[in-house]
């Protein structure tokens, strides 16, 4: 089974880059540098110790959720301009949530498919939708802040990157620990296990980063083409898809995370990866 | 499609410059400097 080998190499790169204060996590504290006031485009909690920037999603609750704003416009635009240039190649490279659960997957036990599980990918939507934008829009207090329902009560990364962490060397945060921190210690927990099972379950079911990104996997200026003078319908790009894209049908589907594996796998290097404004012509993007 | 890759990525542009000019940076940068207690499971 042919693999993009070099993935790892960005993600890692990805992951440090966006976290490159190691010392914090002895230190228990966080960075206050200006470039929090800037989005990462996965993600990754700012109140992670070793982070440098903001995440996107909690940025959008946090500005939805003040009392002087009511709509997010500069985080909605950082993630259009990304998606548009990108896709959902910000999961398959740049997001180190997304990494972290590739490699617990890469525990050697019995994988599962995620394929009879697909009426799940659409709970990421509600998820966007409900708990990231109508929920800290309309539930407020008398000052009108509402608080940001998905890193709350949903995000696993906030426990991982930032709660456990800051609670091992903090005191002051052991203290105040309860039943929110057991909540989410428990999705955190099921998130890790059912990643070893399954390939990037969060990512599929839960994340509306990547919900978002999907949005616009089929006009981003990155995308996959099939030539369809070459391909011969074999499906072994859709049997190597982690995702459970039927690759030469559907190239830039939503759920495409980008990761190359198609690629490599391909038998007539029928699929190729595009970085254009511009339609490719004389291609077709997917096979009928 | 290509002038709709143009026409989202002038959106998004326009919508960074408008929402840096209502001042909603401040309003990440402030969140992002202070420890979120909702996210650490503090709440």
């Amino acid at each position: 089974m042919a693999k993009n080998k070099h993935r790892w190499k960005i993600q890692l790169g990805a992951t440090i880059a966006t976290n490159p204060f190691f010392l914090h996590f002895f230190q228990g504290k966080i960075s206050r540098g200006g470039l929090k006031g800037v989005c990462v485009p996965g993600l990754n909690c700012y109140s992670c110790p070793a982070a440098a920037a903001s995440c996107p999603i909690g940025a959008v609750q946090a500005v939805i959720g003040s009392s002087k704003f009511h709509f997010a416009y500069y985080v909605v635009g950082i993630l259009i301009l990304v998606g548009v240039l990108l896709g959902r190649v910000v999961c398959g490279f740049l997001c180190p949530f997304g990494w972290f659960q590739e490699l617990l997957h890469k525990i050697p036990t019995k994988k599962f498919s995620t394929k009879r599980f697909h009426i799940l990918t659409y709970l990421k939507y509600v998820i966007l939708v409900l708990f990231v934008v109508v929920l800290p829009m309309t539930v407020v207090n008398e000052v009108g802040m509402g608080d940001p329902f998905f890193c709350k009560y949903i995000c696993p990364a906030g426990i991982l990157e930032g709660g456990i962490p800051l609670s091992m060397v903090d005191g002051s945060i052991r203290a105040s620990l309860g039943g929110l921190f057991t909540w989410k210690s428990c999705i955190l927990l099921g998130v890790v296990v059912l990643a070893v099972f399954f390939y990037r379950p969060f990512c599929k079911w839960l994340c509306p980063l990547e919900a978002f990104y999907g949005l616009f996997n089929k006009v981003s200026v990155y995308r996959l083409q099939v030539n369809g003078d070459k391909c011969t319908a074999c499906g072994a790009c859709s049997r190597v898809c982690k995702m459970d894209v039927e690759v030469f049908r559907t190239p830039n589907h939503a759920e495409c995370i980008r990761c190359g594996d198609c690629i490599a796998t391909c038998p007539h290097q029928a699929i190729t990866k595009v970085f254009s404004l511009k339609n490719t012509i004389g291609k077709k993007e997917s096979v009928s | 499609m290509r002038k709709i890759r143009i026409c989202l990525l002038a959106v998004a542009l326009l919508m960074i410059g408008f929402g840096l000019w209502r001042g909603e940076a401040e309003v990440v940068l402030s969140k992002g400097i202070n420890l979120c207690l909702e996210c650490v499971g503090i709440g």
